[in-house]
């Protein structure tokens, strides 16, 4: 008896291909933490881990989390934007993790802008 | 579990292991735990990158920013800066030499985007030490065509379409190669792999077994199925640790998955493979010799025929492909025949791989398709020459090869139009040489590996070599005589054509290629007992012009043995008691006042 068939082959390489997903091509939709000192002490890190959480949920291997730097409306963090291929990116302002959790379900997810936390259009 | 949002492709190549990249690993990982980012962001450790020039190197996936010359102080910024805050750092980027632009995606510089990946499609992308990142990345499905679709007649028919040549230096076609070994009628055959890369200057075998060592074990078994054998050994060198280190991961994964061992994915395959180490000889890359020492004995050519394919190890049927023939294997099985051969020249087909080194700017592994002209590997690829001098001629093929001038550099990479310019295309060695190169000297040091490695079975390569470094060597002491130049031309022909082997037949192209396009310097060197670049150490005085030096100090600071007399505003002068003619003060003397 083979230790490997090819159907194995296939599931393995349909495993593995998660964990270097990130290394391909790029995902349609980037999920944008601004994580300036400013974002980081009014919570940026706190929204990123919800984040991650929901990430770790399922195989959202089209969706890209990044960090970047302040946007220069430190009033407002911590801020959130999100690019959907194709769409205006919309930025969220004074996001907290159950914020971040409904704009991730209800925009990321469903496509749904959650106007009531929107900052802009960009 | 968290999910990973931002994988660091490490370059663990031997390159950038010896330029620190390990401590760099360490430091890292410790402030990845210190900054509490452990589950967010992780650490791979890929193998050579190519762009060895500037290790350690790392890539940040998914943003595709690309970080050099990395150092262990330079992390908590990087943490701080890149990882925590999302702003990538813009002084640990590449910058462009010429422009002195930076350039933060590694798919913008110039080095990577002019190249095409096929046999280094993996390198960086994967984790050489496990397997299921091969396998996501297609791995493995050429040897489940080849075993459960394929008869051994089409796999052959495949690789003969593809029009891969041998890319250890022949350039033989290799399934041609495997038609002979199939044809042979024997109950045991043998597949055999050479990793025994010897060329001075040449890495590329090493990089891809420490990249992608997979992809060489599916070309092996993938060759065995074409000839039906049952054994394969990997003849390495041991001076390639890291490399079989990772081959010996690969070769258990692999027998754990059963891509190895009885019964092959159920098709009743079966296949095992051996590393053999080999203790370094440059003949040991013949393969008759190589065969020898596989066999335990004293690594020495034989004549051929019998040609291996008929009887070869242990007088069994055999083959033998290089490490970069044997990577190109499974795409080929995968993407047919044809797709390979959509790229190159009518006689060169696909890609290969070439090691730049020497007075270039990016030294490094660069692939391209076959028919990019040397200008373009040198100059668009590698960036030219380093502190603005000129380019002189290039060495290609290592020791076996011989040297291109400027004149011919559009000469494209294709195996016929490299032999008509008097080189060969070798196992992909680019040494790049500028104008403080002297060129007999260069041929010199070329012929002195060779006599060293010459295993002195036949006596035109082991007399015929001696004598060749001999004239050579008193050639560069001033002692050169007229006739020098017609015994080298007459006892070359000889050595070429009664040598045994690849080594003594190809042993005086250093000579010849330089003869050809560089006989003044020899007339020099024999007649005006002068070295045009300044490099011969006895044909030169050690004095200063003082007409032509500008009273600058830079030879007075440079010297090491404080041989140099200099006063600010005074001309300077060398004390030939304490010389020790590093040359030192002729690099740095911008005037060439020292002579």
């Amino acid at each position: 008896m083979a230790k490997l068939t090819v159907q194995d082959l296939k599931k393995i390489k349909e495993d593995a291909t998660k964990s270097i997903y990130l290394r391909g091509e790029k995902g349609n939709i980037r999920v944008i933490i601004h994580m300036g000192t400013c974002g980081i002490a009014a919570g940026a890190r706190e929204v990123m881990t919800a984040l991650m959480e929901e990430m770790a949920q399922n195989d959202y291997s089209h969706i890209r989390v990044m960090a970047s730097g302040c946007m220069g409306l430190c009033s407002s963090e911590p801020n959130v934007t999100v690019e959907i291929e194709e769409q205006s990116p919309i930025v969220y302002q004074h996001v907290n993790a159950n914020k971040m959790r409904q704009i991730f379900k209800r925009h990321v997810l469903m496509g749904e802008v959650q106007t009531d936390f929107a900052l802009a259009k960009m | 579990m968290k999910k990973i949002r931002t994988q660091l492709m490490l370059c663990g190549g031997t390159g950038c292991h010896s330029s620190g990249s390990l401590a760099f690993r360490e430091a890292l990982e410790q402030e990845i735990v210190k900054r509490g980012l452990s589950e967010e962001v992780k650490i791979i450790e890929t193998g050579c990158n190519g762009f060895c020039a500037v290790g350690p190197v790392m890539l940040v996936q998914p943003e595709g920013i690309f970080y050099q010359k990395l150092k262990p102080e330079d992390v908590p910024l990087l943490v701080e800066e890149h990882l925590l805050k999302g702003r990538p750092v813009k002084k640990l980027m590449y910058v462009e030499p010429a422009s002195a632009q930076t350039i933060p995606k590694m798919n913008d510089i110039p080095f990577f985007s002019k190249q095409m990946f096929r046999v280094m499609r993996n390198k960086g992308v994967i984790d050489p030490e496990i397997i299921d990142e091969y396998i996501a990345r297609d791995g493995y499905f050429g040897v489940a065509k080849a075993l459960t679709e394929m008869t051994p007649e089409q796999i052959i028919h495949e690789v003969k379409v593809s029009g891969l040549r041998g890319r250890g230096g022949a350039g033989f076609p290799a399934g041609l190669k495997w038609e002979f070994a199939s044809k042979s009628q024997s109950d045991i055959k043998y597949v055999l792999c050479n990793a025994d890369e010897g060329d001075p200057g040449a890495f590329m075998d090493r990089s891809v077994l420490e990249a992608d060592p997979h992809a060489v074990l599916e070309g092996m078994i993938i060759a065995a199925r074409a000839i039906n054998a049952h054994q394969g050994y990997i003849y390495c060198r041991t001076e390639y640790p890291l490399a079989i280190h990772r081959l010996t991961i690969a070769i258990r994964q692999a027998r754990e998955y059963g891509l190895l061992g009885k019964n092959i994915l159920g098709s009743g395959f079966d296949f095992d493979i051996e590393i053999y180490e080999g203790a370094g000889a440059f003949v040991c890359g013949e393969e008759t010799a190589l065969m020898r020492s596989i066999e335990g004995r004293r690594g020495m050519p034989r004549p051929r025929p019998p040609f291996p394919a008929q009887k070869g190890l242990w007088e069994k049927p055999t083959i033998l492909n290089n490490v970069e023939t044997l990577a190109n294997i499974a795409q080929i099985i995968t993407n047919g025949g044809e797709w390979y051969a959509s790229v190159g020249t009518a006689g060169s087909k696909g890609t290969k791989v070439f090691a730049l080194s020497g007075d270039v700017n990016n030294i490094g592994l660069v692939e391209v398709p076959m028919g990019t002209t040397l200008r373009t590997l040198i100059f668009d690829i590698g960036g030219g020459i380093p502190n603005k001098k000129k380019f002189k001629g290039v060495q290609l093929g290592g020791p076996s090869g011989g040297c291109v001038p400027e004149h011919l550099l559009d000469t494209p990479v294709d195996y016929e139009e490299i032999a008509k310019v008097g080189a060969i295309m070798g196992s992909g060695g680019v040494i790049v040489m500028d104008e403080n190169t002297c060129m007999v000297d260069m041929a010199r040091f070329f012929l002195d590996f060779i006599q060293d490695e010459s295993c002195g079975k036949c006596t035109p390569c082991r007399e015929g070599t001696r004598r060749f470094l001999e004239i050579l060597k008193r050639i560069c002491n001033g002692q050169g005589e007229p006739s020098d130049i017609d015994t080298l031309e007459e006892m070359a022909i000889v050595i070429k054509n009664a040598s045994l082997c690849g080594l003594g037949q190809t042993a005086p192209n250093p000579v010849l290629s330089t003869l050809r396009y560089f006989k003044d310097e020899y007339y020099a060197h024999i007649i005006e007992k002068r070295c045009p670049a300044k490099r011969c150490v006895a044909l030169l005085k050690f004095e200063v012009n003082p007409d032509m030096c500008t009273k600058c100090g830079a030879c007075f600071r440079a010297c090491p043995a404080d041989a140099i007399i200099w006063k600010k505003k005074e001309i300077a002068s060398i004390d030939k008691e304490k010389c020790i003619k590093c040359l030192t003060c002729f690099e740095k003397c911008k005037f060439d006042a020292i002579f």
